[in-house]
């Protein structure tokens, strides 16, 4: 009964945001306050029917009701409560039902916070924002409807992949989500504001917290993502240029030259038109994401729906969004004029640089993604674009962006002196060259990846913390950091964390060490300085698995550092192995053990990594995510607080 | 207990390591080699996996090939030929440069350029353009002459 209702409360919702972008849109066309004002109780309405046909799926999911179709391919009455609950949106049904329900939670949000806008402004991004809603609505119920019952309800259910039967990989969909969606926000505001025919400076304050919000999501979603691959898929990997990951990787490229970009509209009033089109853009990328993931076209490791029918609507969705927005900006982009004026050498002019560095960035990762699909079209070639490409062609614009970041973010608005700017930044300079130095001296084995990456990284986060310094006037006082605005600690972390993440990813990449071999119970080994035990291995039963665990430890010297237990498990319903690593994890390096099958001669195989630095990596994510929060709290980003300013400023304009 | 005991069987049939102890070849530097070009080679039955770091059979296979290869003494280019020879380009997970895939590779550093020359030519008009002082309208104009003549 509770999933019909469900059921019903979905294809409500897909009439109420019918009625909240007719309505609105119409209504800021026409001057009619009446129809504008059906925007706001319309998006609460429709987040609250998503909401409860989400509750519906959540609760069908929890009771185990083996008469709903997705239920059974993907739950088990065997699993912990929490995958019962994550396998929800762990299929691509109830995935697509999270992607609409946090689609209405930033609609509502617009609704709620947005009341210092501008009516006709508020009206037109509700509208907006409803049409994606009735786009991807329409796009569940007739393709993927998750309320779909089966005549014949089996015993039990098929349980869900034992891969993504894991904490990290629990949370990570929901923080991608909010991540993708929200630039849905952004990109509303850019299609109202073209409606509205004006950009300035309040529009780009109002922008920036929603870019903001949308970039620390998916932040944090590409982080748990990596940090997920690294000890679940047994070798400690992080990044594999996997078509879904570059389809997260591509949008929050655009929202990070967006929120940069936000911040010219809004100081300088310039680069209006680019910052419109970045925000179509990074919604765009989002859509094609979407469309990679669920259409099937390019395989992938996580690639859950593979179906063309699904494959042609969203490619549809994508069309008709991109190309009316995309069309809209030929018609208004002229009349966003630039106001702010700057010479060559200026912050406005580093900030292109970033924008152009991000953007060029994302479209190498685009097209590497979809080359093979170009290749086999036009000249029937199946080739495969993989981590080699991407890693050749990606990395030089990271780190031609660390080698200018520092110096961009303190170049002073509008005209200023390269000489004097650098002039200031000679302590992180030459703290990057010691470590740089320090660093190819120690290494045995002389790469230059290590200590460049390195030595960048010290360099973004030294230039970092020196901006901040500078921050507090000419001579540096430490007494008015604490009253600095939180915007400029955002900075500091996000920088500082960037820096702290590519000096992780070159330590990891440069200096792992690995070692495979056949091990006896009670039998030691040395890998890199450390002594390694492998002490019993043991076969348990898990709650829906049965595992091989092995129990190592781990001693540097005579000391013992850690006991580790890394497993390799079955699930017998799934039908499938998944290795657990044991990770012992430490502030330089993590010492990571995978154990294998048991040999002929009754010793089992063994893989020991020593990874230096590699969580630098997921430490900067979450410093970087931090800043960006800090940022968003600053007093001067609060959703409508430009709005006020702007209202007041513009109380001699006579009304347009 | 029956399910144990099958649960176990599944076990040992399922390899879930990627390189194998008993694949390691006994010349360290060649061993390295192999699995340098191993990195570079793509496990045809799974998804963006390298056969160094998959499990399938198929790229155990191709593990023990290239092993073979080297053994016999081939350089690391023809060992990488003589897979690509056999299993076409698809094999590659560094496309080449051959034909179309020039597109490919020079598609990010041409889109540079072109970002840069709009760019920066953006940014010389800013330069030399006078802040823009919102134009007055013709109400404004009569009204400000009005003043002016008083």
């Amino acid at each position: 009964m509770l999933v019909e209702l469900g059921h019903f409360a979905l294809v409500m919702a897909f009439f109420v945001a019918l009625a909240q972008t007719v309505l609105p849109l119409w209504g800021a066309q026409s001057g009619n306050r009446a129809m504008m004002a059906v925007g706001e109780p319309a998006a609460m309405i429709q987040l609250v029917l998503i909401a409860f046909s989400f509750g519906a799926l959540t609760y069908a999911f929890v009771t185990s009701d083996f008469s709903l179709k997705v239920v059974v391919e993907n739950s088990h009455t065997l699993k912990p409560m929490l995958y019962k609950v994550s396998g929800v949106w762990g299929n691509h049904e109830g995935s697509m039902l999270l992607w609409v329900l946090i689609l209405a939670l930033f609609g509502g949000a617009a609704a709620l916070f947005g009341g210092n806008l501008p009516a006709t402004l508020r009206a037109r991004v509700i509208g907006v924002q409803g049409s994606i809603g009735v786009a991807f609505l329409a796009f569940i119920l007739f393709t993927s409807n998750p309320f779909l019952r089966l005549a014949m309800p089996p015993m039990n259910g098929d349980d869900l992949n034992p891969l993504l039967q894991d904490p990290g990989l629990a949370f990570h969909p929901p923080f991608l989500y909010l991540g993708y969606v929200g630039l849905s926000m952004t990109f509303s505001f850019a299609v109202a504001a073209l409606l509205e025919g004006r950009v300035d400076a309040a529009w780009g304050r109002w922008v920036r917290p929603w870019t903001l919000a949308a970039w620390v999501f998916l932040t944090i979603g590409i982080g748990l993502g990596s940090w997920w691959a690294y000890y679940e898929l047994g070798w400690g990997g992080f990044w594999f240029w996997d078509p879904v990951e570059n389809a997260s990787l591509m949008p929050w490229l655009f929202a990070a030259a967006l929120l940069h970009s936000a911040i010219v509209v809004e100081k300088r009033e310039t680069l209006k038109s680019w910052t419109i089109l970045l925000a179509i853009m990074a919604f765009g990328f989002s859509l094609i994401g979407t469309f990679l993931v669920r259409s099937g076209v390019i395989t992938s490791v996580h690639a859950f729906a593979n179906d063309p029918e699904r494959g042609v609507f969203i490619l549809l969705i994508l069309a008709i969004f991109m190309g009316g927005a995309l069309l809209l900006f030929t018609i208004r982009a002229n009349a966003m004029q630039a106001k702010g004026v700057f010479s060559l050498v200026s912050r406005e002019s580093a900030l292109v640089i970033n924008n152009i560095l991000l953007a060029v960035s994302s479209f190498v990762v685009f097209i590497g993604t979809i080359w093979p699909l170009i290749a086999e079209a036009f000249w029937g070639r199946k080739l495969s674009v993989g981590a080699p490409f991407f890693n050749a062609a990606f990395t030089p614009f990271f780190v031609a962006l660390a080698i200018l970041l520092p110096i961009g973010a303190i170049l002073p608005w509008k005209r200023a002196r390269m000489g004097a700017t650098v002039k200031k930044l000679i302590p992180s300079m030459v703290l990057a060259f010691a470590v740089l130095g320090l660093i190819w001296s120690i290494q045995t084995e002389k790469t230059l990846l290590g200590p460049v990456g390195i030595a960048l990284g010290t360099w973004l986060l030294a230039g970092a913390v020196q901006d901040l310094l500078l921050r507090t006037g000419k001579t540096v006082n430490l007494g008015r950091l604490t009253r600095l605005p939180r915007a400029d600690w955002g900075r500091l972390l996000a920088h500082g964390g960037l820096g702290i993440t590519m000096a992780g990813i070159a330590g990891l990449t440069a200096w792992t060490v690995e070692d495979i071999r056949v091990v006896q119970v009670g039998e030691t080994f040395e890998v890199a300085g450390y002594t390694i035990a492998l002490e019993k291995v043991e076969r348990a039963q898990g709650p829906n698995y049965i595992t091989t665990m092995a129990t190592m430890s781990v001693f540097e010297g005579d000391k013992k550092v850690a006991t580790l237990h890394p497993e390799k498990r079955n699930y017998p319903v799934a039908q499938m192995p998944t290795t657990e690593a044991g990770i012992d994890n430490g502030f330089l390096r993590d010492v990571y053990l995978v154990i294998g099958d048991v040999q002929s001669n009754g010793g089992w195989a063994v893989r020991t990594y020593i990874k230096p630095l590699a969580n630098w990596i997921w430490g900067g994510t979450i410093i970087m995510a931090f800043g960006g929060l800090l940022s968003l709290t600053d007093r001067r980003y609060r959703v409508g607080v430009g709005a006020r300013k702007a209202h007041g400023a513009a109380k001699g304009v006579p009304a347009e | 207990m029956k399910r144990l005991l099958l649960a176990l069987a599944l076990l040992i049939a399922t390899p879930v390591l990627a390189v194998q102890p008993d694949e390691v070849l006994p010349d360290p530097a060649m061993e390295a080699r192999a699995r340098d070009i191993s990195q570079g080679l793509r496990c045809l039955v799974c998804r963006n996996e390298n056969i160094d770091e998959s499990n399938a059979t198929l790229a155990k296979d191709l593990r023990l090939l290239v092993r073979e290869r080297l053994v016999a003494g081939d350089t690391n280019d023809e060992v990488v030929d003589y897979v690509v020879d056999r299993y076409g380009e698809f094999v590659l997970l560094k496309p080449t440069m051959n034909g179309a895939n020039k597109v490919l590779w020079i598609a990010g550093p041409v889109m540079l350029i072109l970002a840069l020359g709009i760019g920066i030519s953006f940014i010389r008009r800013r330069g030399q353009e006078s802040e823009v002082v919102p134009e007055l309208t013709d109400e404004e104009k009569t009204r400000l002459e009005s003043l002016m003549q008083e």
